[in-house]
């Protein structure tokens, strides 16, 4: 008991000296986020999405225009498809747009969902060799996913000035979906990332979950499909809040999301705090399990 | 107080065997929870208490590490010796925050880099700049400082012609060097190595423990866990010796790797695995054991024995113009003394892919010492292996004739059979 006293005080004087001493101790159950950890690692966060963009479109023949490709294709198809031969209704608008518009927001939710759930295997050989706040890894997985979608969103605009739409003072808001979307990619990838470290099953499950999430999501029909009383659990989805905003706020399709977008941020916010907290309870084993 | 720089108390580390096993399928965790209150039913029946959730040492788990304490100044350079498995990478591993301890405390004070491999990150589409900026920030290394150091790290690779084509098609050197010189570059209070010297050809690694030799002159504590004892000796004041996962000793470098030596000197064979020794070559012949020993079959090699050197080979297909190279070293200064070499020696043609080789010498004539052998294996002109230290052995006085073992070995190596008479008198 002496002994341990005598020890704190030369580490209190130690760190009146200068920076406080790195204390490594067995730690067990759920710890501090720590979040301000990631401040200072910021510039291998900034390293890591500049890593990713760089090789994404290597020894590609038409390099990033595959982010175009992708969304645009997919717009066609569910044109033909939904559109034209099912006669699903798009809440007024050309059925083209109506879709590409929601398409943005999903595929950047589908690429940073299934980027971050496989990060840290991905990235096995940093987390065995060399320290750093594990969260820098699924994070920048899905930061990366936002060039692609600023380079799709320019696709958007050229189809809004073909369809002569002019979005109005609703595209303020823009920002807030891409946050609430981005927000549920990191908060699914991260209990999905922790998870795959542990039982590669995972990896198999996200082309499945994502496929299944576009069902549940309305991406090729309008959300006013659903009725009403089905509404509070489909709001449960947030992508749904996601979809629907982005729409009102270019298109100006539906009314201002307001008890739907509350139940999705909430259902975002528990998603993601448990997931950071889970991620950080998993941390410590992923070096010696990876 | 305030001039240690890393403190280590009671540190121990458990894992669990299989733990390191690649991945667990889900299945395998149902099937366990799900089995778990039958395993309980079957136990209560046989009249046995369950298991313990957190048994202590069981069958399936490993202490790679039990109590290990020790303190390391400020300034100090440290080498850490033992065998593989005793623990070591395992130590560095939590010394540089990749993993917790199990139990036990650890305190560093200052800023902590850490090398634990060569080229950790480097993306093999990225350019040669692109790969030195990602590199340097997965070392810690701030944008400003990379970009300062920029030039440098590139001459002391000498890959400036290359530096804008992406790594994949560096040939292996180039790819090394370029590695070893961003990690060269890192400026921490604390660095930890781990074998990362074993790099290169010989004259890059000389030029690398130049370097570490540099690092720990400017002050810096520097931790280097490395199998190489002849570097070890010489960039290092003090020194660990661990034997499965217990410090045995801690002192000053040359006692412990004398420890160390003896050790290891109990049988004079010595099978090598690819992670340990081989340093450089393509890799398509490999020597896979080396057998020193005195050509009279006598237990001790001593001064005027005769050697009998055996290497075990194995080659991807029949060894054509195997030349096989072994020097003779003296092991304080590292000053290769003889140079054997199986062409020179008459030795030709074309050998099956696999079998051994036997070199004896004449009389050694060397003065009482301890020694270590290098090893190269060549295809014609192509290396295919080279070993850089290995068997090392004890050269001891003759029974019957001690005209030499005044000699100390710092004023000569060996001696020669020579006559002296009076001429003119």
């Amino acid at each position: 008991m002496r002994v341990e006293r005598s020890r704190e005080d030369s580490a209190e004087v130690n760190a009146q000296a200068g920076s406080p001493p790195i204390v490594i101790r067995p730690s067990r159950g759920w710890v501090p986020l720590k979040l301000e950890e990631l401040g200072e690692y910021r510039e291998l966060l900034y390293f890591l999405v500049w890593r990713d963009i760089k090789v994404r479109y290597k020894q590609t023949v038409i390099g990033a225009a595959w982010a175009i490709v992708q969304p645009v294709f997919a717009m066609v198809v569910f044109s033909i498809f939904f559109g034209s031969l099912a006669k699903i209704p798009s809440d007024g608008m050309p059925y083209p747009i109506f879709a590409y518009c929601a398409l943005l927001p999903w595929q950047l939710f589908a690429q940073a969902l299934s980027a971050s759930a496989n990060s840290l295997v991905a990235n096995e050989r940093l987390i065995t060799k060399v320290y750093f706040p594990r969260l820098v890894i699924p994070l920048a997985a899905v930061l990366t996913g936002l060039v692609d979608f600023a380079i799709a969103f320019l696709v958007l605009l050229g189809l809004m000035g073909y369809y002569r739409i002019f979005p109005g003072m609703a595209i303020v808001t823009l920002p807030l979906f891409l946050l609430l979307a981005v927000s549920t990619a990191l908060g699914v990838g991260l209990w999905l990332s922790a998870l795959s470290v542990q039982y590669r099953d995972v990896r198999y499950t996200i082309a499945f979950l994502t496929q299944l999430w576009l069902f549940a999501t309305p991406v090729a029909y309008p959300a006013s499909l659903v009725p009403g009383r089905w509404r509070a659990i489909f709001g449960l989805n947030p992508m749904v809040g996601v979809v629907e905003g982005f729409r009102w706020a270019l298109l100006g399709t539906g009314q201002a999301p307001g008890s739907m977008l509350a139940v999705s941020a909430t259902v975002v916010a528990v998603t993601l705090i448990g997931g950071l907290y889970y991620f950080r309870r998993m941390e410590k084993t992923f070096a010696d399990v990876v | 107080m305030s001039d240690i720089a890393i403190r280590v108390e009671d540190v121990s580390k458990r894992y669990r065997i299989g733990q390191r096993e690649p991945y667990k399928a889900l299945r395998d965790s149902l099937a366990d929870v799900l089995s778990a209150p039958f395993r309980g039913l079957v136990s209560a029946l046989n009249g046995r208490r369950a298991p313990a959730v957190e048994a202590d040492v069981g069958p399936s788990h490993i202490w790679a590490l039990k109590d290990v304490s020790f303190e390391v100044k400020r300034g100090e350079v440290v080498g850490i010796i033992g065998h593989n498995g005793s623990g070591k990478s395992t130590l560095l591993k939590i010394l540089s925050r990749i993993t917790g301890p199990t139990e036990g405390r650890v305190e560093i004070h200052g800023h902590v880099g850490s090398l634990l491999e060569v080229g950790t990150g480097f993306h093999p589409e990225l350019t040669g700049r692109e790969n030195v900026y990602l590199n340097g920030a997965v070392l810690g290394m701030r944008k400003v400082e990379i970009e300062r150091k920029f030039d440098e790290i590139v001459a002391f690779a000498g890959v400036e012609k290359f530096i804008d084509t992406p790594v994949k098609y560096y040939s292996s050197g180039m790819y090394v060097r370029l590695a070893f010189a961003v990690a060269a570059h890192l400026e921490p209070e604390i660095l930890l190595v781990d074998e990362v010297l074993a790099v290169g050809d010989a004259a890059f690694q000389q030029k690398c423990i130049g370097k570490m030799g540099a690092v720990a002159t400017e002050g810096r504590t520097v931790f280097f866990v490395s199998h190489n004892l002849p570097s070890i000796l010489s960039l290092c004041e003090r020194a660990i010796l661990f034997d499965s996962g217990k410090t045995t000793y801690h002192g000053p470098v040359r006692e412990v790797v004398s420890r160390y030596v003896r050790s290891s000197m109990c049988g004079p064979m010595v099978n090598l695995t690819v992670a340990d020794h081989h340093v450089a070559g393509d890799g398509s012949a490999r020597i896979t054991s080396v057998r020193i020993e005195s050509a009279s079959g006598e237990a001790a090699i001593r001064r005027a024995a005769r050697l009998k050197i055996t290497l075990w080979y194995r080659s991807e297909g029949p060894l054509r113009r195997p030349n096989f190279v072994v020097s003779i070293h003296d092991f304080d200064t590292r000053t290769a003394i003889f140079h054997l070499e199986s062409v020179s020696a008459g030795l030709s043609g074309t050998l099956s892919s696999e079998g051994s080789v036997v070199c004896v010498t004449e009389p050694l004539n060397l003065i009482p010492g301890r020694c270590y052998l290098a090893v190269e294996l060549y295809r014609g002109h192509i290396m295919a292996d080279y070993i850089p230290s290995v068997s090392y052995f004890e050269v001891e006085p003759d029974d019957s004739d001690d005209r030499w073992s005044a000699v100390p070995r710092e004023s000569a190596f060996c001696t020669l059979e020579h006559e002296w008479t009076v001429e003119g008198a």
